[in-house]
């Protein structure tokens, strides 16, 4: 027992001392969750229009008026020719262009119809799906306006509603996105490294003739790892209860426990990858490539699983983020207890011990 | 003296036995999995209704809203309690409940209401859910109105605006076309800012830095033969790209394949410049990758490859106007769907040279051949 606390010191000095990652590893989470939860949003906010209106009139000065109004789009330039809409697009000054017909005023006045069409650069498709919903919907209300009393007797108004997110907060779903990669990241891919540097340095056959048992050797590596992960998971959890605004809704032992599990198939994940590699560079692109990419992608963190094509929809299923992440979303904010979740938690316990028993059967004691 | 440093460093990337082969599968592997996956391109939401109504109406609403292709009917709940557990169970992204008397009350002019709930916990999906289905009740609306209207009372009394938009540039609103050229600079970034970067370190750790330390090579000399063999990978890198954007993806830029590769020589000196700066300080080569890691994850976060960088808040804007990968990610963008041309995006041009210039000014000066 005294062998193994000491082995243990020794491990938590190499990590402690070399401050480039510690700090890394501990401010990557913290910045991760800022950007997240403050710069990126996808809402629809001060886009760029452009109107190209022919003649001036009252009806079409009023539209833009309310255009320029909403919190939406800002009205940046005005046209009158329709040579004029390419350069803006071009140029990028504006992401929409409304364009309002000849004579659009008088022609509503006395026709009754009039036209308005609404030019969008598509470059990001949804983005202009909806800043263009958006257009609609306020040209809709002027229109609304213009009826007065005569209001279409047979509106049929959609009454929304945003489920467990009413502020569509894009960290609602991040933060359980950041969970699943930092920690993997930490557990798989550090304590990787951490074990094939031993090999690659030479001190490995070290360790194995001292009269430690390869058990031990193993526990000593992953503790500080352990209790690494375990400390960036508070910070997130603190950042995103009080910086953030994300609140669990859900118990908060069975995060907990959900959490402990999955930084355990982390850590034997990265416990696999270190028996099968041999340079730092080969453990390093296996978990990058195998581990990181995967879970950004496939996990459901960035895009949604049901819209890719069936082949990734099965790949996504052997990535064990996705399991976490989809438990962890259901705890923490739609507030399930931990009974709806025994799928994800039985196939993470299987995923687990999947993996430990592959790595303790392939730990070489002897040297190639 | 730089014709044999070259010869060196081809030498030792050739040799390596791992690279070259990670030059041709990294680019083919990214472009040929993450346009799939990498998509918002929203379909096939799981739609519950709960119809409490069961009339004509709210049949007819119902079925326009599955032949819109947007949507799959997963379920049809006899309650909102039911419909939500679908949702819990992730079942269902949305629901559309019609309340009793919705056609009553639509054919006796007292207006319709219709309640859509949406999942928000990814708030992007939610949203354009939500957007979608209120659309495709507003055309039904339309239809509505026009069965129920008396003929000619409508159009005289009440002066309609007729709406209709067109989308420019992308006019199937296909996510790949917008997701290809960013890709391809997401790779061109990785591979030209990860193994400079790696460079440096390795030949600290394996020690064969002090050789060159003590050869008469000068610093800016070594970092030139640093940079070109990457500059040469980087052109490779994008030419595989176009290749695989136009056999698989049908994309060919609307702009001139000059303008692109006038940009990417640029934008490979700055990042692999990036690469040698952070080379300089790491000892060791975990400490390389996590550095690289680190920056690169920020980059990407802020270039507007996931979310547009105008709707994010003033001092995210400013961080991400000192973001290489920001400039080439709309020059890409631009001149593959708008075919601009560098005159109009001389901005980003000043940017990527600025960037370049100021990399590897640096990258030399943290060069020292002293311990």
């Amino acid at each position: 027992m005294k062998q193994l606390l000491s082995f243990i010191r020794k491990e938590f000095y190499h990590i402690l001392r070399d401050k480039t990652t510690m700090m890394i590893l501990l401010l990557m989470p913290i910045i991760q969750i800022i950007l997240f939860g403050f710069a990126l949003t996808t809402e629809v906010k001060d886009t760029q229009v452009a109107v190209l209106v022919p003649t001036n009139d009252e009806a079409s000065s009023r539209i833009i008026d309310k255009l320029d109004a909403s919190a939406y789009f800002d009205v940046v330039a005005k046209i009158h020719t329709t040579d004029e809409i390419q350069p803006i697009f071009r140029d990028a000054k504006a992401k929409l262009v409304v364009v309002f017909e000849d004579h659009f005023g008088e022609k509503l006045r006395h026709n009754g119809t009039a036209h308005i069409q609404l030019l969008a650069d598509a470059t990001d498709p949804n983005a202009a799906t909806s800043f263009t919903f958006y257009a609609s919907n306020i040209i809709n209300s002027y229109q609304q306006e213009l009826m007065g009393e005569n209001k279409n007797p047979y509106q049929i108004t959609p009454e929304v509603k945003m489920l467990f997110n009413p502020q569509m907060k894009s960290s609602f779903n991040f933060v359980p996105g950041v969970l699943g990669m930092i920690m993997l990241l930490i557990c798989a891919m550090m304590t990787s490294i951490a074990i094939v540097r031993e090999k690659e340095m030479g001190t490995m056959e070290i360790l194995l003739v001292s009269p430690m048992k390869p058990i031990y050797i193993i526990l000593s590596k992953i503790t500080p790892y352990f209790v690494l992960s375990c400390v960036n998971f508070a910070t997130i959890m603190l950042l995103s209860v009080f910086v953030l605004g994300v609140p669990i809704a859900g118990s908060f032992m069975s995060l907990v426990a959900v959490s402990l599990l999955y930084i355990f198939v982390s850590l034997s994940f990265g416990l696999l990858v270190s028996t099968i590699t041999n340079s730092q560079q080969a453990a390093m692109l296996v978990s990058g490539m195998g581990l990181m990419i995967p879970v950004m992608l496939l996990s459901g963190m960035m895009f949604p699983i049901e819209n890719m094509p069936l082949p990734l929809q099965w790949l996504s299923c052997i990535v064990p983020a996705r399991w976490y992440i989809a438990a962890v979303k259901a705890i923490m904010i739609e507030g399930l207890g931990i009974t709806s979740v025994l799928k994800e938690v039985g196939i993470l316990c299987l995923m687990g011990t999947i993996l430990v028993t592959i790595s303790l059967k392939k730990f070489k004691v002897r040297l190639e | 003296m730089i014709k044999y440093l070259l010869r060196k460093e081809f030498k030792q990337i050739l040799r390596n036995g791992f690279l070259p082969k990670m030059i041709f599968i990294f680019p083919l592997n990214v472009l040929l999995i993450f346009p799939w996956a990498a998509s918002y391109e929203i379909k096939n939401l799981n739609l519950s209704v709960i119809d409490n109504d069961h009339s004509t109406y709210s049949q007819q609403l119902t079925q326009k809203i599955i032949s819109s292709n947007y949507f799959k009917l997963t379920d049809v709940s006899p309650n909102y309690t039911r419909a939500l557990k679908s949702i819990e169970k992730g079942e269902s992204d949305i629901i559309l409940e019609i309340p009793p008397h919705f056609e009553k009350d639509l054919v006796n002019r007292q207006g319709g209401k219709v309640m859509i709930s949406a999942n928000a916990v990814n708030g992007m999906k939610g949203s354009i859910g939500m957007t979608y289905l209120s659309s495709i009740i507003g055309d039904y609306n339309g239809q509505v109105v026009q069965d129920l209207m008396p003929t000619n009372a409508g159009t005289n009394s009440t002066p309609t605006i007729q709406l209709d938009a067109q989308y420019r540039f992308n006019p199937h609103l296909n996510y790949r076309v917008f997701m290809v050229p960013a890709l391809m600079v997401m790779i061109l970034t990785l591979l030209c800012g990860f193994l400079p970067a790696v460079s440096i370190v390795t030949e600290k750790e394996r020690g064969t830095m002090e050789q060159i330390n003590v050869s008469p090579v000068s610093k800016s000399m070594f970092i030139l033969a640093k940079l070109i063999p990457y500059w040469i990978i980087g052109f490779i890198v994008i030419s595989i790209g176009f290749l695989v954007a136009w056999a698989v993806y049908g994309l060919i830029p609307a702009g001139y394949f000059a303008s692109i590769y006038l940009f990417a020589a640029i934008y490979i000196l700055a990042i692999s410049g990036l690469g040698l700066v952070i080379s300089n300080y790491a000892s060791t080569l975990q400490q390389a990758m996590f550095i690289v890691f680190f920056f690169m994850m920020l980059f990407i976060m802020l270039s507007g490859l996931y979310t547009p960088i105008d709707s994010m808040p003033e001092w995210a804007k400013w961080i991400a106007a000192f973001n290489p990968l920001k400039h080439f990610m709309i020059v890409m963008r631009s001149i593959y769907l708008k075919g601009s041309n560098p005159l109009q995006l001389m901005n980003q041009l000043m940017a990527l040279v600025g960037f370049a210039v100021f990399f590897n000014t640096w990258a030399v000066l943290s060069y020292h051949k002293k311990n």
